[in-house]
């Protein structure tokens, strides 16, 4: 099933499975379901009037997880943009915490209810603070390798943003930043082919993402981004690249954005109904499912059985968000400057 | 001993280095050049490629990256060539560095100085002769510092690069190599808000900060052959700012004039006189008075134009005089 076609330096031929235990793929498995369910549990808070605001991930999941898994927890800085939500719950975030997230509660630990949404950030996590201007986290990300460096520490910087930030200046200041000084980071491009409206054809006059690395003398590569094992394997060998010592790498991963850009938006009036049908059947995560099954490491009763436990623990974070505090309006004045 | 403003920069950023190995220093030839006022000069001798750096010329990059990398520990101070070129980097400098804090409840800090020289009077036209601390004085979460003299300039630059926030850090060009003054060998801290009293005075006070606290110095020891006593107030940091001392000397003598070399409307001027205007107006004998540079884009290259946009000794001096006789 993996498969990534490569643009600059192939990644080393692996086993169908990624080399990954049947125990992490049922885990990939977990975390891309639960990033599904989630996400749909904010549209139904939004459409409720609980959530004023919802902008999702849905496609993105086998993307974000398998980049996730290919990545160390205890020592890797992910830099995250607003559709992340699979990537950092597979880096340890919790149900409860994106939940809070959602309804604005104190106890948001991206920002005390401060910012929008799913401007993750989780300093115990390792996950980088973000903001709502597009590709600045790209420049983030290069620094936190630049220290690494400096401190002698082996970390990877990972920065995750999609298709339409790699027009920005930042972007391309990152990669050129951190290429000529070979800094241990990937950039992971979730390319869902548009830009709220704006589809990638009146975005750039080439087709791929991953050939903007050739200006810069890095690998780009082109990633089936609806695989996460595809994912995995290519991120690895990003990853491996960097803790070497060689230098940046570019994932040009293709995704599906089965929702609108946000819950402002409505795609249905600039895509074709056609368009949003294909994607839908495209979708990452029966496809994922299927395989599984095929390899026999997964059936009809382990899935429902997962889909009780995610309900459960869906629930139980929504109910946990809606009993806690929102944040005290005395404390607005708070964190402009260390105390 | 006595040095240069510039070769206050430099010692500070030397002593600072040796004393905290967290401290990376980078920016358009700051490494083998030294820096294209020589600030730097001898750094990456001393401390190494990796922590004086040659960085691509791209302001966002360098003011990103040492977001970045004070996340992940280190004390970046990164040095845009020009202040007139810093505008690439604002979106990094006030939507990332500036809000990063607040925005995270407190849970990630953004410890950089940025320094940038400012200010014309050295032939360096439209764009390398401006004064930019009004954008940025705006934006709470950044801090804004402009010393005046040598011994401001190392007290203050220690403790903008021990504080947990970031700063961005105003040279004057055209003090780097004119103000001279006496600089302690042993490290000392200025805390950031405090301004000084740099003359005291009693008929006159003008208020200022990084250079034209110079030009208002020489402008008062005129005026006092006179018969003027004027009083010197340097700010120092315009954020956070010394408002007690603002009104402290406004009540003092009754007459206020604000100097700066930026152009007028919308200047730091205006905050200043706000202050003193909702504050101590009934202690006033007089109207707030400012003196600016013109409302023109920017500083003009022909010497003629260069000088008649400039405020210098002589235009404070006959303001304060003008004020004095109110």
């Amino acid at each position: 099933m993996a498969k990534a076609k490569a643009k600059g330096k192939a990644p080393a031929k692996k086993s169908a499975d990624g080399g990954l235990s049947t125990e992490r793929l049922h885990e990939m498995y977990y975390h891309m379901v639960m990033a599904r369910a989630l996400d749909e549990r904010c549209w139904v808070m939004n459409r409720g009037g609980q959530a004023p605001f919802v902008i999702s991930g849905q496609g993105h999941e086998a993307a974000q997880v398998g980049t996730a898994m290919a990545l160390d927890p205890t020592q890797d800085f992910l830099c995250p943009y607003y559709r992340d939500l699979g990537l950092v719950l597979a880096f340890g975030v919790t149900p409860r915490e994106v939940m809070c997230g959602l309804l604005a509660r104190a106890n948001d630990p991206s920002s005390g209810g401060r910012q929008m949404p799913s401007h993750w950030g989780h300093a115990a996590r390792r996950i980088i603070t973000g903001s709502s201007p597009v590709a600045t986290q790209i420049l983030h990300a290069a620094g936190v390798a630049l220290a690494a460096r400096v401190r002698g520490e082996d970390t990877v910087a990972a920065a995750f943003f999609g298709e339409g930030s790699s027009n920005q200046g930042d972007f391309h200041e990152g990669l050129n930043f951190a290429s000529v000084h070979r800094l241990p980071v990937i950039f992971v491009c979730e390319n869902n082919g548009y830009a709220i409206s704006v589809p990638v054809s009146k975005q750039m006059a080439i087709s791929s993402v991953a050939a903007r690395a050739a200006g810069y003398g890095i690998p780009g590569v082109e990633v089936d981004g609806l695989d996460p094992l595809a994912v995995y394997q290519a991120t690895e060998a990003a990853v491996a690249r960097a803790r070497r010592g060689e230098g940046p790498s570019l994932l040009d991963v293709k995704v599906v954005r089965l929702t609108s850009h946000s819950s402002d938006d409505d795609q249905r009036s600039y895509r074709p109904a056609e368009d949003l049908a294909a994607e839908r059947a495209q979708d990452p995560l029966p496809r994922f499912r299927s395989w599984m099954e095929s390899q026999g490491i997964w059936d009809d009763q382990q899935e429902q059985q997962l889909m009780i436990r995610i309900k459960g623990e869906v629930d139980d974070a929504t109910e946990f968000a809606l009993a806690s505090p929102v944040p005290d309006a005395g404390t607005l004045l708070d964190h402009v400057y260390a105390p | 001993m006595a040095m240069t403003y510039l070769e206050a920069v430099r010692e500070t950023l030397r002593q600072e280095m040796r004393r905290d190995a967290r401290i990376i220093i980078y920016g358009e030839d700051v490494g083998v050049r030294g820096g294209v006022f020589r600030a730097t000069e001898g750094l990456q001798d001393e401390f190494g490629e990796d922590r004086v750096m040659d960085s691509p010329l791209a302001e966002s990059a360098i003011i990103g990256t040492a977001i970045g990398a004070a996340i992940n520990g280190l004390r970046p101070v990164p040095e845009i060539q020009f202040a007139d070129f810093i505008f690439p980097a604002v979106n990094q400098i006030v939507q990332e560095a500036a809000r990063i804090r607040y925005r995270s409840n407190g849970t990630f800090g953004v410890p950089i100085v940025i320094r940038a020289p400012y200010g014309g009077g050295i032939h360096g036209a439209l764009y390398h002769s401006q004064s930019i601390e009004a954008f940025f004085a705006h934006v709470p979460g950044l801090k804004v510092v402009m010393p005046a003299t040598p011994y401001d300039v190392k007290g203050l630059l220690a403790a903008s690069i021990e504080d947990e926030d970031p700063v961005l850090f105003l040279e004057h060009k055209g003090a780097y190599r004119s103000i001279r003054g006496d600089v302690p060998d042993e490290r000392y801290l200025i805390p950031l808000g405090e301004a000084e009293v740099k003359r005291e005075g009693t008929d006159v006070s003008i208020i200022s900060w990084g250079m034209t606290v110079n030009s208002s110095l020489k402008a008062a020891e005129n005026l006092a052959k006179q018969g003027v006593s004027v009083e010197v107030l340097d700010l120092r940091t315009i954020r956070p700012l010394d408002t007690e001392a603002i009104l402290k000397t406004a009540k003092k003598t009754g007459k206020v004039l604000v100097v700066h070399e930026d152009n007028l409307t919308g200047g730091f001027g205006g905050e200043v006189s706000a202050l003193i205007a909702e504050h101590a107006l009934f202690h006033l004998d007089a109207p707030i008075r400012r003196l600016a540079g013109p409302d023109v884009p920017a500083m003009p290259y022909a010497p003629s134009l260069e000088h008649a946009f400039l405020v210098t000794p002589e235009k404070i001096e006959a303001a304060a005089k003008d004020l004095a006789a109110f």
